[in-house]
């Protein structure tokens, strides 16, 4: 490794916001050419250096060089010109227009202000063709595709400027398997014109796979660089958090009672097909399969957040009600939706109001909001679930991903629920807060609360749950002990390929 | 192939919808006879001019993610000032260039608050919708402004119901209407707006200068707009700065029939004309079925709501 020979170097890099130290001296090194896994938990520092790397923001101190050039992009536009270019985790797309349209984008192809359909038309479907997805339809609106898809059009997007460094951000985490490989083999290509990539994941075995080498930030500062082939992942593991991978799973005996809720032959429109289970007392129940498999769907239809077309929902000891989200709640039912900004939480609301939204009338008198009471009983989740805030009155959008989960889940207890809904409940949020939401519901086990996880993280699932459904096409397919399962046989499942 | 057939049928949406209009006065005997004669669809084109031309700056600024509810009093606005000027003797096509500039300019002020200050469309608008009708007032004295005579008079008169000849502010709605719906398919500028109204972020990312073009977008509509003030000049022959209260409305309504949706992103030239005729064939065949003014109000209500709540099933069918 000669000093010249890298296609980015960072040196020293130190950024502050007021009096957090966010980064406290960041070196990184990328080569041209290859797949360079940025690995940290959330809230190490990972997020403020892409924004310096791709313009957002500038550091306080350190240099940046890119091909041995000074390097100092003023905005994001400026670091695409320059040659980084950054794939955000949530899609920057303008979903009302063609894929064409979306590539070119600030490069159209024009004459005297009028767009030229033919040269527009090549430039899009060469750069298509770069990723090895020339047949991709440019006439859709992108708001018509799949992720994936759209994922790759934002790529060709970036393609057109020429990129030395392209920079995803968790790409893979709302693709299915299948999409991933696709990914891979997308980046593989990518690699093999030259260009670096720095892939950032929660995932360690996707980054084990795709990377060939690595740097961990932990705290605002690299704490470790090397060879990908020479690393395991509880290495990584123990880089990142200086903790042990199978202490993330630690189970607790919780003993099994009796049956609380079935779900009969449950269908509902579009995907949910004649789902049934039960589940009982102090269990975890996991529902595993690819995205669009219909998981979601049969929580929802459990909760009444969507119509049940045939079949039933039977909740065991509970008033009977209306099929309504209210009415579940008043029959011990929680809910915490995988989409937390948009449907989990109300952001720009206070910690408190957020954990006691389901019963706020139990906060004070004739209609009137206590808030002594309320922030009493957020205090009390705040400090029981170690949620990192300033105080209640916080806003909740101000806080990290592991944070606001936590007190998706204070809702729940506060309520208090007797039956857990979880759907991907540790999307998007660090190592840290993971272990500590997986040792949350095994306390909630462990104390005769009965659990339903979904989860796209297989080892989250075989690592948490007693029972474990695997869901293909709508369907709840296999639904037997945790014992009779691994990886490969609920991939298998999850697949349909029996 | 499915796909293709529902977008078609999302842009004939607005179109079906005139014609079950025009159907519905040609039906009843009362209405029959004078709705369906050429010269009454005269009156309705002419009628449609100033809410259609308002409307295709509407269409912009709407499809870009704004609103402007400024419009109302910019045509007052502007229409005042055009009288004030041909008293002092100007001519009609030095009229007609200060009248479009001055709606430029309130167009220009709108944008450079909303996009300098980043202030929302709605609240900026809302504050020039009442500086825009009270200048007006102050400019007019408080009273309408007369003149003797000019070339603007003739421009929107439907007199003479003999002859076929349509009059000039409808070729002249109908011509933008052709030019603004081309710069919004297939230039730089149009599609630039479409980017800024579907997703402003990705916008900034890919370098678009969101800034000067929202200014651009509301002072070109403002120029719109001050060009409906015109056709409101030549309509009244008097310049009335208590003209047009409320009309932003039948202009936004307009282009929300036509199908475009107010998060932006969404929107044609065709649908907000075809939405602009809708609302003046339904003014036309209500007077002429001799229903009296507050039911007319009650109808059009009823179609804004019926029209957005198609418009959503349709969509609701797509995603």
């Amino acid at each position: 490794m000669t000093t010249t020979a890298a296609a980015l170097r960072l040196t020293g890099i130190k950024k502050s916001f007021g009096a957090t130290r966010a980064l406290r001296g960041v070196s990184l090194e990328i080569l041209p050419g290859e797949v360079h896994a940025l690995i940290g938990e959330n809230g190490a520092g990972k997020s403020t250096l892409m924004k310096i790397l791709s313009g957002a923001h500038a550091a306080d101190e350190g240099t940046m060089e890119l091909s041995g050039q000074p390097y100092a992009p003023e905005d994001p536009h400026d670091a695409r010109t320059k040659g980084v270019a950054m794939i955000y985790q949530e899609l920057n797309l303008a979903l009302h227009l063609t894929a064409q349209e979306n590539i070119l984008l600030g490069a159209e192809s024009a004459r005297g202000g009028w767009i030229d359909p033919r040269v527009s038309r090549e430039r899009a479907r060469a750069a298509l063709a770069q990723l090895g997805h020339e047949g991709l339809d440019l006439d859709r609106p992108a708001g018509a595709f799949s992720i994936a898809e759209q994922q790759v059009i934002e790529i060709a997007r970036a393609l057109l400027k020429k990129p030395r460094v392209l920079i995803m951000d968790e790409p893979t985490s709302s693709l299915t398997q299948a999409d991933t490989e696709k990914l891979f083999a997308t980046i593989a290509r990518l690699k093999m014109q030259g260009v670096s990539v720095i892939y950032i994941s929660h995932f360690l075995e996707e980054c084990r796979r795709i990377a060939d080498r690595f740097t961990v930030i932990k705290d605002g500062e690299t704490v470790g660089a090397g060879e990908m082939k020479s690393a395991t992942v509880e290495q990584l593991v123990r880089l990142m958090t200086g903790r042990e991978v199978k202490d993330l799973y630690a189970r607790s005996a919780h003993p099994v009672g009796s049956v609380v809720l079935e779900v009969r032959e449950t269908s509902s429109a579009p995907r949910l097909k004649r789902a049934s289970f039960a589940l009982r007392e102090g269990e975890i129940v996991g529902l595993a399969g690819l995205i669009g498999a219909g998981r979601t769907d049969l929580l929802r239809a459990i909760f009444a957040l969507d119509e049940i077309d045939t079949g039933e929902v039977c909740i065991v000891n509970a008033p009977p009600g209306p099929s309504t989200p209210r009415a579940r709640w008043a029959q011990g039912l929680g809910f915490v939706s995988e989409n937390r900004k948009e449907e989990g939480l109300m952001l720009s609301q206070s910690i408190a109001d957020n954990l006691t939204l389901t019963k706020q009338e139990t906060f004070g008198r004739f209609g009137w909001i206590s808030r002594r009471l309320q922030r009493a009983a957020a205090d009390r989740w705040i400090q029981e679930l170690g949620v990192k805030c300033r105080d209640s009155a916080q806003p909740i959008g101000q806080l990290s991903g592991g944070n606001q989960q936590k007190v998706a889940i204070a809702r729940l207890l506060q309520h208090p629920a007797r039956i857990f809904l979880f759907d991907e409940p540790t999307r998007g949020i660090d190592v840290g807060s993971k272990a500590q939401i997986y040792e949350l519901i095994g306390r909630l086990a462990a104390s005769g609360k009965a659990v339903v996880v979904v989860s796209s993280y297989l080892p989250e699932l075989l690592g948490l749950c007693d029972t474990i459904g695997v869901m293909c096409r709508g369907e709840l397919t296999g639904f037997r002990a945790r014992s009779s399962w691994d990886e490969a046989e609920i991939m298998r499942v999850a697949t349909g390929a029996n | 192939m499915n796909e293709r057939l529902r977008n078609l049928l999302a842009k004939a949406g607005p179109f079906i919808g005139l014609v079950l209009v025009i159907v519905l006065f040609a039906i009843p005997a009362e209405s029959r006879d004078t709705f369906l004669s050429y010269y009454n669809f005269k009156i309705i084109f002419t009628q449609t001019v100033i809410v259609a031309i308002g409307a295709l700056g509407m269409t912009m600024i709407i499809v870009s993610g704004g609103i402007d509810l400024s419009v109302g009093s910019a045509i007052a606005l502007t229409s005042v000032v055009g009288a004030l000027l041909i008293q002092k003797g100007w001519g009609a096509a030095s009229v007609c260039i200060a009248m479009i500039a001055s709606g430029g300019l309130i167009g220009l002020i709108n944008g450079t608050a909303i996009a300098g200050m980043r202030m929302t469309p709605f609240i900026i608008t809302l504050g020039t919708l009442s500086i825009g009708r009270g200048a007006a007032q102050l400019m007019a004295d408080n009273q309408t402004v007369n003149y003797d005579s000019s070339a603007i008079n003739n421009w929107m008169t439907t007199a003479d119901p003999s002859s076929f000849a349509l009059p000039a502010g409808v070729w002249v709605a109908f011509a933008l209407a052709v030019l603004t719906s081309l710069l919004l398919k297939n230039t730089v500028f149009g599609r630039h707006i479409f980017a800024i109204g579907s997703n402003e972020q990705t916008a900034r990312l890919c370098g678009i200068p969101t800034v000067r073009l929202k200014i651009a977008i509301y002072g070109l509509a403002g120029c719109f707009f001050g060009l409906a003030g015109l056709f409101q000049l030549s309509r009244l022959r008097q310049g009335d700065p208590t003209v047009a209260i409320g009309l932003e409305l039948d202009i936004i309504a307009s282009v929300i029939i036509g199908g475009a949706s107010l998060n932006g992103g969404v929107g044609t030239i065709l649908g907000s004309m075809i939405g602009a005729l809708i609302m003046a064939v339904l003014r036309n065949g209500s007077q002429q079925m001799g229903w009296p003014t507050p039911v007319q109000q009650i109808i059009i209500g009823l179609v804004i709501v019926v029209a957005v709540f198609l418009d959503r099933l349709r969509q609701g069918r797509q995603s």
